[in-house]
């Protein structure tokens, strides 16, 4: 009855307030105690209302909440079913934002080290996008502008709306299957927050993040920042953008190979050319060593000419001394007074012969004198006239004492005309006359 | 894929010419290289001159089974029934 009567009363309840004691039981509804600085009121929402939320929940999050009030009979308390929440302060959708964002981020989602780099030369470009509107048209016109080889598979796709967030992870998931697709671009025109929501989804973003070939994301205006965004390898921020990020300029690769062959062309040429003086340098080079060489033989020639002069000057020179000193050897030589001498010796000799022979004969008539004087003195004359001379044996020394022989000793008497060997009988002194 | 090989043959382009320039190489390694550069650079533009230049529509047949078919100015829907606004 209070039930009825409260439910009767209070059938659109605005409130504001702050989450508090939040549970989630497995029936899907949720829990929660609504209160401000004075007041707190219970209120459920049923699964129906929290599958509407665009954003979670939270203890503590400031909300304004429509509702109506209702009892629970089992414990008799009124509470409030909310069918409406939105955020105190700012959008729902920014808050959902804000809390998707930061639940990938923490998964690692958005992570710097995930992004693959974009191929240089992509030669097929998928596109996923809206078949009708601007970006389609603006993707195709760029890149076929910039490079009209370049070949592009479009996976068409309904960009907003509730099937949107699913076509488009299909369709990133149907071009990476495809095996052809060097690169991606996902995305869409401007629109409002409402119209990119799409691209906040977490079924859109875990395909981006997913995806094997590398993905721009190119969605709305420069200051429309999706969270396909942040798990895009590189965000564009616009589509036309994302054609000129992706296609390279076909003219201008054409004129950098033509340039390369060029520079290949000149350099080899100028090898060859710088080659070349190198070998005329050398050549030069060499004929310069050559006639040094020659120069130096004939220097070799030069002082071996002056040496053998030098030696034949010294040699002659030499020869000249020795020469001098043989003619003075030879003028000192004694053999020249050997010759005089001996020239001079028979001459010497006759005149020596001559004065011998003079003197000789002088001598002999002189020794004839002596002698005839001699003889008249001898003392043989003396013997001869009967004297005798007694000389001791075998010494021959004249006897004149009677002392100096002893009786049995051999004397010798001289005579004139021999002598007599005599033995002494007897000593007698005293006068014999 | 065809643009891997082709920004490999342009790196490698590259790096013939610096070496070509730098002309450190003996001149038969240079003879050998920029014959080799001369062959990239010419197999690069013959590929620019073959690349296939269309658009393409992935779509879905009856089976629901993805295909490719050529793109034509009808794929453009300008009403925007199922597009942006």
């Amino acid at each position: 009855m209070v039930r009825a009567s409260l439910e009767a009363d209070f059938t659109e309840v605005w409130l504001e307030g702050e989450i508090s004691n939040l549970r989630a039981p497995g029936s899907g509804h949720l829990y929660c105690t609504l209160k401000d600085q004075s007041s707190q009121i219970r209120t459920v929402i049923f699964r129906s209302a929290v599958l509407r939320l665009r954003f979670g929940l939270e203890d503590g999050l400031q909300v304004i909440v429509r509702g109506r009030l209702s009892v629970y009979e089992p414990r008799g308390e009124y509470q409030l079913i909310l069918d409406h929440l939105e955020p105190k302060g700012r959008g729902a959708l920014q808050l959902a934002f804000e809390q998707l964002k930061r639940r990938l981020e923490a998964e690692g989602l958005f992570h710097a080290q995930r992004k693959r780099s974009l191929p240089v030369f992509p030669w097929t470009v998928g596109i996923v996008t809206s078949p009708t509107g601007a970006a389609v048209r603006d993707l195709i016109t760029v890149l076929q502008r910039r490079c009209p080889i370049l070949k592009i598979v479009i996976a068409p796709v309904q960009v907003q709306g509730t099937e949107a967030a699913e076509q488009i992870a299909s369709a990133i998931h149907a071009l990476n299957k495809l095996g052809s697709i060097d690169v991606m671009i996902v995305g869409r025109g401007g629109g409002s927050m409402e119209d990119l929501w799409s691209f906040n989804e977490e079924a859109v973003v875990r395909a981006i993040a997913a995806s094997r070939i590398p993905i721009i994301s190119a969605v709305g205006h420069e200051t429309d920042v999706t969270l396909a965004d942040f798990a895009a390898d590189v965000r564009a921020p616009t589509p036309s953008a994302a054609a000129e990020i992706v296609a390279p300029v076909l003219s201008e690769i054409v004129e950098r190979l033509d340039m390369l062959e060029t520079r290949c062309r000149q350099a080899i040429t100028s090898q060859c050319l710088e080659r070349n003086q190198r070998l005329d340098l050398m050549s030069v080079h060499m004929a310069s060593i050559r006639f040094r060489i020659l120069r130096e033989a004939q220097h070799v020639d030069d002082v071996v000419a002056a040496m053998r002069e030098a030696i034949r000057a010294k040699l002659k020179q030499v020869t000249a001394t020795t020469q001098e000193w043989s003619h003075a050897l030879a003028s000192a030589s004694p053999e020249g007074r050997v010759r005089h001498g001996m020239a001079i010796v028979p001459q010497l000799r006759s005149r020596l012969m001559g004065a011998m022979s003079h003197d000789l004969k002088r001598n002999e008539q002189h020794a004839h004198a002596y002698l005839d004087r001699l003889n008249s003195l001898s003392p043989l004359a003396i013997l001869a006239r009967g004297y005798g001379i007694l000389e001791t044996m075998p010494h021959g020394q004249t006897i004149r004492d009677i002392n100096h022989v002893s009786i049995g000793e051999q004397i010798r008497a001289r005579l004139a005309n021999g002598q007599l060997r005599c033995t002494v009988e007897e000593v007698s002194p005293g006068s014999s006359v | 894929m065809a643009g891997v090989k082709f920004e490999q043959a342009m790196a490698r382009l590259e790096v013939i010419v610096g070496e070509l320039e730098k002309g450190d190489l003996p001149l038969d390694e240079s003879l050998k290289i920029f014959e080799e550069g001369i062959r990239l650079s010419r197999n690069c533009l013959r590929v620019l001159e073959e690349a296939e230049r269309k658009v393409e529509v992935l779509v879905q047949d009856k089976n629901g089974k993805k295909q490719l078919r050529a793109f034509t100015s009808e794929d453009i829907d300008l009403k925007g029934s199922t597009g942006e606004s």
